[in-house]
């Protein structure tokens, strides 16, 4: 049987990771590649790499940074962040990512999520979605949560879903950051109407809360930054906690 | 670094990268290569493969790598896409394979998520390629398209229904599964294939 996966996201800003990392048996816990290792041995099954650097000189250096992350790790990981045309992407798989993940620039040019699955294949295409619940709909935003778009949650991952997208990461900006658990009745909703899996994101605070994602939320995968990075939630405590709990998880 | 010749064919599909770190992991080093006399002459041939069937065997093809692999002597393991092409035929665009196995590769038609994607276990028969692997370990999958049991399969994996894991016939291997994106479980398996 297949398992629920854990995904910890690492949010990388000029090569290093940022967000509080509290972990005593790193050396620099500021070091990607490090960290990665670290989660990769400690029961994640997968990570997620979101590239916030501001400028395209330095987002070249992210191609170094795969291909050592890559070298470190033996999972798979997707890269996020700026990813605008097809030779971005390519950039990235040559380098080492599984997949990419891509969000405004999606929305900004859905072909772009064709031109990478045919070429790349759909399992190699995240399509991420920040959306946000407001006057009874889940309105899509890009620029992280900045801008919104006349488009809900629901018919742009379908649209995402026709166009070759292999798999939908939904952010709810309304549980984001609140550690109350994750946006459950949207998610089954999205589970529900959509063939590819869909990664669960925004509002882990507790063992339980990746319960409900699996179990109310039928997400397949859930992904999770501090609750993992101020070591609050352990992955391997976390699996053994779910794994009693009836849900199948890689231990 | 061990003097082992490993080539590992580079036709363009993806991710290559990754099954070379995972060897440099095991203290090997292989050739990247589409030329037909460093494959011929390497001891052990891995055979990768993300990415779309018809535009693999297209460059298949171009490097005349589909008349040389099916006529391989060497110990020869295909990954993923690498073992659907090493099939008969795939229902990805109705594409033609090398036809190593006289298997048809179906396309998953049930009401589970499309592409099975992530952790799942593995149920093997004991071959050396699975040695030291307990039934029930997890490996990692991405794939829409699967390999149906045969008298080949030497491990299988439920997602709605069996399908082939693994497969073999003579010095031909195939896994669905990605050895080298497996955690130890893939790295173990990547070290029977170069101690066959």
């Amino acid at each position: 049987m297949l398992a629920k996966r854990i995904i910890p996201c690492l949010d990388i800003k000029d090569n290093r990771t940022v967000k509080g990392i509290n972990f005593k048996a790193l050396k620099d816990a500021g070091d990607p590649v490090e960290l990665a290792h670290y989660y990769a041995e400690n029961g994640a099954d997968e990570l997620v790499f979101l590239d916030i650097t501001a400028t395209q000189e330095k987002r070249k250096t992210l191609i170094k940074l795969v291909e050592k992350v890559a070298a470190a790790i033996n999972i798979p990981f997707t890269v996020g962040g700026g990813i605008t045309t097809k030779e971005a992407a390519a950039d990235l798989i040559y380098a080492g990512a599984d997949k990419v993940s891509i969000n405004s620039a999606a929305v900004r040019n859905p072909d772009l999520i064709t031109q990478i699955a045919d070429r790349f294949g759909a399992q190699s295409v995240v399509v991420a979605i920040d959306a946000k619940y407001h006057h009874n709909n889940w309105q899509v935003f890009l620029n992280g949560g900045r801008q919104a778009v006349a488009l809900s949650l629901f018919s742009w991952a379908q649209q995402a879903q026709q166009l070759g997208a292999g798999e939908i990461l939904f952010t709810s900006m309304n549980h984001d950051g609140t550690k109350k658990g994750f946006a459950n009745k949207a998610l089954s909703k999205l589970t529900d109407l959509l063939k590819i899996p869909v990664i669960a994101s925004g509002g882990a605070g507790s063992y339980k809360d990746f319960k409900d994602a699996f179990i109310d939320g039928k997400a397949d995968a859930a992904l999770a930054a501090s609750v993992f990075h101020y070591n609050q939630i352990k992955i391997p405590e976390l699996k053994k906690y779910l794994k009693q709990e009836n849900i199948i998880v890689r231990i | 670094m061990t003097k082992l010749k490993i080539a590992l064919i580079d036709y363009g599909a993806g991710n290559i990268q990754s099954v070379q770190n995972a060897l440099n992991r095991l203290g090997y080093q292989a050739v990247l290569t589409h030329d037909p006399a460093i494959i011929t002459k390497a001891d052990k041939v891995i055979f990768p493969g993300v990415g779309q069937a018809s535009y693999a065997m297209k460059q298949l093809k171009n490097y005349q790598l589909d008349t040389l692999i099916p006529q391989l002597k060497q110990d020869f393991l295909g990954i993923c896409l690498g073992m659907q092409l090493m099939c008969n035929k795939t229902e990805e665009n109705n594409t033609e394979g090398l036809g190593v196995f006289p298997i048809d590769v179906l396309k998953f038609n049930h009401q589970l998520k499309i592409p099975h994607m992530g952790w799942n276990t593995l149920q093997h028969n004991k071959t050396p390629l699975f040695k030291g692997v307990k039934n029930g370990e997890f490996a990692y999958f991405v794939h829409s398209f699967y390999v149906p049991i045969s008298t080949y399969t030497i491990a299988q994996t439920d997602y709605g229904l069996n399908f082939s894991a693994a497969i073999q016939k003579d010095n031909f291997y195939a896994t669905q599964f990605h050895p080298e994106k497996s955690s130890q479980t893939g790295l173990n398996i990547l070290k029977n294939f170069l101690s066959l």
